[in-house]
């Protein structure tokens, strides 16, 4: 049996600033070396200044995943040498004293299928490197530092997945999670990162790092388990080691250095007293955890009857299901759930997108009454949210501008209807016998209004018209 | 214009209009550039002192709120930060490294008008106690120049023992405060781990290390606690003093205090004319009224392995981020893949701190934690329990500051396994984070002896208070220079 398992990091980018100082947590708008202090930069004779709002944020995660979550959490220094890392070590956590982590053992569920959580721990973010040059021989190395102490949480799983597929569902569930705690826009570059073990049936372990991203994580799992199943096929023994994944070529290659071979030596970080996360805290945590996916999914579908898949869906995406929440009534939440579903995720299915519609519930729940109400038809609603997403106008006034209410005049849909009637003699006739026909002459009449004909009175006057 | 007079002293002076600080900073610079060819207690003199003094004066003048120092001139050791000043722990590998910001304690002196006259002598990084390990040259002991002046915090016990300033700042993380006070007969103060905040200073070894003043008197090390100790945001190890007073009561007396002498500090190697001292200080003790009576810790046997076991891994660590990469000294970085370049970069570590850096690679390593480093922290936290119960039954623990006396220049610098002996005494205020004093007892042949008084932890006023008490049985003749 193959077995896959993840190492999950996860920047807090929703947190104002780095895990031990004042720097923004969100570098992403900054120019380069521009979002540093002494602090970060390791600068001699500085201290870290631990930030109480990620110990809390990284506690949620814990706490939605089901962890285990200790009473006292202690800081580690994992020495290694590399340019991106200000101190040449970095401020992590490990269970060596008992479970000092941010938290312990817990469990998700993928599907029917129980992904077990190992651990959690919350540690800062290295600089990033930026190489310049095209051949190895010229090529050098910059460092940018915006990116060090950036908070990071990092999620071993334990090796419980057996294929790719059930990797990325496990990751759109997790990711989903995460945006939807508030934690972290999933969505940024490099936000979101994993590091996968790959063994097959009577193989070992192999280590695969440097995966830019999930979609390529995907591919990096799928290459190295066809790898190691052709070098099994062919009695080649498959080596313990750790790969990179090379971006440009899509396949994995062996890491020069021997990175299981380097030697840490962790040991407490000093200038961080163990942190006590008593009960209360715990406790007021818990309660204030938005709810859970899961729940509003059940929630959409009982209280509304809302169609699984819809409510699956609308669940599943914050963005989505805040802006559901905060626009239905009893009344218009089908119609409501419909509009986003069918006709908002493909108007805003970018980050950029999103930043940039003007869309308010206000508007959502306008929209949805007036179609119910019969002042708009389906067709010409979606016009109007394409026009809302872009302008933010009033639903009234977008209406007005681009002709888009339903033709309720019954003297003008009764001229419609006389035309149609005249157009289709034969349809007319069995109408009268078999009612199913009379929907063809509805169609009919909405052709000739482009939809804009109010559906409810259409059928009344053809009705009355036939009869 | 007496230059020899205490911290509390000056401030009296200033203030009544006895002196003004520009005369008086005037005539310490003057000093300081006569003694310091025989000394050497600075790597940095700061020729801006004379202007901080005109403007303190004209703030006097004009009646404006001066800062409870009034111009006071204190010395700094040189692993402690000042804006825009050199900070170089007496190493080559920091030779260009200007600090951009304040260490807390600078801060807190800024704002009450100290005057910074100079960045003083240490061993490299604090690695020693001698200061024969500065890559700079050693500072010279002024009770006999052919001696030296004890360490870490060499310089800054030279300058306030000739006079070159009223008072100085240095770290403690294994004596390097008390040794060099003790030898150059001088107040050297320990607080409790956490009383001063760290920011700022050039960490050693940082679980263990204080910032601690040196000064002439029990009460001007009062005076600057008053000032710089207090809970720090930017050192989340500071412990909240509720702004204490530690000046106030300070004449407490010592009446009916409790106190052990511990057995395993007066043991092998002491010289005799420290313990007649001892002896002699434990006299004084009683007749101040206290029950003195010896006490065993055992655990001390060992403190001094633990010691350098702890201060070696936590080294390797503090240390590892002088790559050069960022700042440091003049070597360009191109051309060089990344490890190569810190190997080489690295050679401008001097022996001593190179030393520490293998050991404190190799202690914590795989498959020899367990050996040393884990070992290590055991008998530390044995030795805290055994401190902690002796405070049960003791207000306080006295030995002799170091069982030797200043011993020569080049006399033991290629002994290390004697060197690290002359710590016994000291480095288990630092395992345990206990608040210890070293104050002026006695000379013998033209060298100091100094007390080593330890208290329980935040017990520091008490502390004060008892060293107060002893001092003032003290009267020593003055150095000459
Ligand atoms: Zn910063």
């Amino acid at each position: 049996m193959t077995k896959i398992g993840l190492e999950i990091h996860c920047q807090l980018t929703n947190l104002e600033s780095k895990l031990f100082c004042s720097c923004k947590a969100n570098y992403r708008e900054f120019e380069i070396n521009e979002n540093i202090c002494p602090i970060c930069m390791g600068l001699p004779g500085t201290l870290p200044r631990l930030n109480q709002e990620a110990v809390k944020k990284a506690t949620t995660i814990a706490m939605a995943l089901n962890c285990s979550t200790p009473e006292k959490i202690a800081f580690f220094r994992k020495n290694y040498f590399y340019p991106d890392l200000p101190k040449n070590f970095q401020i992590t956590q490990l269970n060596i004293y008992g479970d000092t982590s941010i938290g312990g053992t817990g469990s998700i569920l993928v599907g029917d299928k129980k992904i077990r959580i190992r651990r959690i721990q919350l540690e800062e973010d290295p600089g990033r490197l930026i190489y310049e040059g095209s051949s190895s021989k010229n090529q050098i190395t910059l460092v940018d530092y915006n990116r060090a102490g950036t908070p990071l949480v990092e999620i071993v799983t334990e090796p419980d997945f057996e294929n790719p597929k059930e990797v990325r569902d496990f990751l759109k569930i997790l990711s989903d999670l995460i945006e939807n705690l508030g934690v972290a826009d999933p969505t940024l570059e490099g936000a979101m990162r994993a590091d996968a073990n790959v063994s097959i049936e009577g193989g070992t372990k192999v280590e695969i790092k440097n995966i830019g991203s999930f979609h390529d994580l995907e591919k990096a799992v799928h290459f190295e388990i066809t790898r190691q199943e052709s070098l099994n096929s062919r009695d080649i023994e498959i080596a313990q080691e750790t790969r990179h994944w090379d971006d440009r070529r899509k396949i994995t290659v062996s890491a020069r250095s021997k990175e299981e071979d380097l030697d840490y030596r962790y040991f407490l970080e000093g200038d961080i007293p163990w942190v006590k996360i008593g009960i209360d805290t715990r406790n007021e945590l818990q309660s204030k955890m938005p709810e859970s996916i899961s729940s509003k999914k059940e929630r959409y579908i009982s209280e509304f009857k809302i169609p699984s898949q819809v409510a699956e869906v609308l669940s599943s995406d914050k963005f989505y299901s805040d802006l559901f929440d905060k626009s239905f009534t009893q009344e218009n939440a089908k119609e409501v759930a419909n509009i986003i579903t069918t006709d908002l995720m493909g108007l805003v299915d970018t980050r950029e997108k999103r930043e940039k519609s003007k869309l308010t519930p206000e508007h959502l729940k306008n929209l949805a009454n007036s179609i119910i109400s019969g002042k708009i038809a389906r067709n010409s609603a979606k016009n109007a949210l394409h026009e809302i997403v872009k302008t933010g106008n009033e639903l009234d006034a977008v209406i007005k501008e681009l002709d888009l209410g339903n033709v309720t005049d019954q003297l003008k849909l009764q001229e419609i209807i006389s035309q149609v009637i005249n157009e289709e003699p034969q349809a007319v006739e069995q109408a009268k016998s078999n009612p199913q026909t009379i929907n063809y002459l509805v169609g009919k009449v909405m052709q000739k209004t482009k939809g804009k004909a109010d559906p409810s009175l259409t059928l009344e006057l053809l009705k009355k018209n036939i009869i | 214009m007496n230059l020899k007079i205490s911290a509390l002293q000056f401030v009296e002076d200033v203030k009544t209009g006895n002196i003004s600080v520009e005369d008086f900073i005037g005539k310490t610079m003057e000093h300081i550039d006569k003694v310091e060819p025989k000394l050497h207690a600075f790597l940095e003199i700061n020729r801006n002192s004379l202007d901080d003094a005109r403007t303190i004066d004209k703030k006097i003048k004009s009646g404006e709120k001066v800062g409870s120092c009034f111009g006071m001139p204190i010395s700094i050791k040189d692993n402690i930060c000042i804006k825009n000043s050199k900070t170089t722990c007496a190493s080559k590998m920091l030779e260009n490294f200007v600090a951009p910001y304040d260490a807390t304690v600078i801060k807190k002196l800024k704002e009450q008008d100290a005057i910074f006259v100079g960045k003083v002598n240490l061993d490299e990084f604090a690695m020693g106690l001698s200061t024969e390990f500065s890559a700079y040259g050693p500072s010279k002991n002024p009770w006999n120049t052919e001696h030296v002046p004890g360490g870490s915090s060499g310089g800054s016990a030279v300058s306030v023992s000739a006079f070159e300033c009223i008072a100085s700042l240095g770290s403690d993380t294994g004596g390097s405060v008390r040794n060099p006070a003790s030898f150059c007969s001088v107040v050297g103060y320990k607080p409790t781990y956490g009383l001063i905040s760290r920011y700022g200073l050039i960490s050693y070894a940082n679980s263990i290390e204080q910032i601690g003043p040196l000064t002439r008197t029990v009460k001007d090390t009062a005076f600057l606690l008053n000032i710089i100790s207090g809970i720090d945001s930017n050192d989340n190890t500071t412990i909240d003093n509720k702004n204490e007073d530690y000046l106030s009561q300070i004449d407490e007396g010592i009446e009916g205090k409790k106190i052990g002498i511990i057995k395993e500090m007066m043991g092998e190697g002491i010289d005799k004319s420290v313990l007649s001292a001892t002896n002699e200080a434990i006299s004084k003790l009683e007749s101040l009224g206290a029950k003195c009576e010896e006490v065993s810790l055992d655990m001390v046997k060992y403190s001094v392995a633990a010691y350098y076991t702890i201060t070696a891994t936590e080294a390797g660590s503090n240390l590892a981020r002088y790559d050069n990469l960022r700042y440091g000294y003049e070597f360009p970085v191109e051309g060089f893949e990344f490890n190569s370049y810190i190997t080489k970069s690295r050679k401008n570590l001097g022996p001593e701190v190179t030393r520490r850096m293998i050991i404190g690679g190799f202690v914590p390593s795989a498959g020899h934690a367990g050996k040393y480093f884990l070992k290590a922290l055991k008998v530390k936290s044995k030795l805290t329990k055994q401190i902690n119960d002796a405070f049960t039954k003791f207000d306080l623990l006295m030995s002799p500051t170091v069982p030797i006396l200043p011993f020569k220049l080049g006399e033991k610098i290629n002994d290390p396994v004697a060197l690290f002996l002359v710590d016994v005494n000291t480095v288990t205020a630092n395992l345990t984070g206990k608040p210890a004093i070293s104050i002026p007892f006695s000379i013998s042949n033209g060298l100091p002896i100094g007390i080593q008084l330890m208290a329980n932890s935040m017990q520091d006023k008490a502390l004060l208070q008892a060293a107060h008490a002893l001092e003032s049985t003290v009267k020593l003749p003055e150095v000459q220079i």
